[in-house]
């Protein structure tokens, strides 16, 4: 057993991975690490071998789909998934997590029942950041959303967990955690916190 | 809610890291490069090394141009303004352009002055070749900097050059005192608090990539082994025989950096790279790193 290094709650260190084809990698990096996990970027499926989560980082969801295509990551993920692993994904990685796309033919790892709309809130110069309330979390959260997508519709066992005028931007499935903003691009890691106990809470649950 | 924050527009920078941003001149080029998995394109009416041919004056791309490629692609979108080129860069903002490249690469408009570019809402990527040039663009509002090297010559000895000094820079000031630290803000022609900024952090405040000669798979990891966060790929794209393979070797090569085996095999049979100019042959103004401090 190895004490937290952030001094919170006790339990085994989680070491969860980000995904580092491509996007904000070690903004996620730090979060966790400020959350309490050890976390390690991700290139090659071997890597994800011992992880106890997983995280899909912003970036572009075209060019992270087609390299995870590439590397054999759809596949290795939807393994990991169903060994009841946790799994995040913010802003592209929201996209890449769903079920269904909007205008769009083919999914990427179809693993949260829900359809999303890509670049939902226009483009850059709509990016916006503003104070957004999640369920779970006490006081709100700065949230910052940049072409971000937004969840149009979800489907049975998806919780949402947050909403911005009316739209969801945040929900979770069981084991499964998904934003349209960027955690990771503020000093703030309560929403990485709450991944990391999700993680535990899976873990537990495994063994 | 607040739009046009520092937040949102360096965070647009962050989500391109570890990626290749194409320059392209028409929508069907913008879907190779999107194709291929280029993080962004950048709409041009010429690649840099059609500029060096021509000759003239280089200026902002025809709209037209940009908005196709826009209509085609669901990636962002960048164009180029000329330097201090105010009215180029508002009507890029006005089309939703989602980043404005003021660049040496287009004719300076202004020979003195940069834009004010904390007062635009869309982000702004500059050039610099070392980090007093860098602080000096982020201080007037750039989101991210490319280091400049040299581009259209698909040379990539400038674009190395510049990598190296800025890093070398900024290990240097990270090994100051605070009253050091003065006068080297003083001898860069920086702001203070912006160097301290650096020192402290052992990194530009915003993203970095390289630019200016990346010709091929190797080169673009080169760059990343350099320590750039991605890479700009103007001429060499689609000057090559095969520009769609080339696209993709570069990405593959650019988020597998250290995976040499993996830059072998996507370096195989790619055809011709452009064909490239020897730094030294070029004089004055047709350096276009120079065109700007």
């Amino acid at each position: 057993m190895v004490k937290l290094r952030n001094g919170g709650k006790a339990g085994i260190v989680m070491k969860i991975g980000v995904l580092a084809l491509q996007g904000a990698v070690v903004e996620h990096i730090r979060s966790l690490e400020l959350a309490g996990a050890e976390a390690v970027a991700i290139k090659r499926v071997e890597e994800l071998e011992g992880l106890d989560g997983l995280v899909v980082p912003g970036g572009e969801s075209t060019t992270i789909g087609k390299l995870m295509r590439k590397y054999g990551f759809i596949e290795a993920i939807r393994e990991f998934s169903a060994q009841g692993k946790a799994v995040f994904g913010t802003c592209a990685g929201l996209i890449v997590l769903a079920s269904e796309i909007e205008g769009q033919d083919e999914a990427h790892l179809e693993l949260m029942n829900m359809k999303v709309q890509r670049n939902a809130f226009g483009r850059q110069r709509e990016s916006f950041e503003t104070d957004l309330n999640v369920t779970g979390i006490n006081e709100p959260i700065r949230a910052v959303f940049i072409r971000a997508p937004l969840i149009a519709e979800v489907g049975e066992g998806v919780e949402v967990i947050s909403t911005y005028k009316d739209e969801i931007v945040a929900a979770r499935q069981n084991h499964l955690l998904a934003c349209s903003f960027h955690p990771e691009l503020t000093d703030d890691y309560r929403l990485h916190a709450y991944f990391v106990d999700m993680a535990r809470e899976a873990a537990a649950g495994r063994s | 809610m607040e739009t046009g924050t520092s937040r949102v527009k360096r965070g647009m920078a962050e989500m391109q890291k570890g990626g290749v941003i194409m320059d392209v001149m028409n929508a069907e080029q913008a879907k190779i490069a999107e194709a291929a998995g280029a993080v962004a394109v950048m709409a041009l009416e010429r690649v840099p090394s059609d500029i060096r041919a021509a000759g003239g004056v280089a200026r902002m791309a025809d709209p037209t141009i940009v908005e196709e490629v826009t209509k085609v692609v669901s990636i962002p979108v960048m164009a180029k303004a000329r330097i201090g080129h105010y009215v180029e860069a508002k009507v890029l903002e006005s089309m939703g352009v989602d980043y404005i490249d003021e660049s040496e690469v287009l004719t300076p408009a202004d020979e003195v002055f940069h834009l004010n570019k904390n007062e635009f809402t869309i982000p702004f990527v500059c050039g610099a070749k070392d980090l007093g040039e860098a602080l000096r663009r982020i201080q007037e509002g750039a989101s991210m900097i490319r280091t400049k090297g040299e581009p259209g010559t698909g040379n990539v000895v400038e674009a190395v050059r510049h990598l190296r000094l800025i890093h070398g820079q900024i290990r240097k000031v990270q090994n100051l005192s605070k009253d050091e630290l003065f006068h080297e803000a003083k001898l860069l022609g920086v702001p203070y608090d912006l160097l301290l900024q650096v020192a402290e952090a052992g990194k530009l405040p915003v993203v970095n990539f390289a630019a200016g000669g990346v010709a091929t798979p190797a080169d673009a990891a080169l760059m990343m082994h350099l320590g750039a966060e991605g890479v700009f790929v103007g001429s060499g794209i689609f000057k090559s025989d095969n520009p769609e393979k080339f696209a993709r070797a570069i990405v593959e090569a650019t988020t597998h950096y250290t995976d040499y085996r993996l830059i072998t095999e996507v370096s195989k049979n790619l055809g011709t790279p452009m064909k490239g100019i020897d730094i030294k042959t070029l004089q004055g103004f047709d350096r276009m790193q120079d065109r700007s401090v």
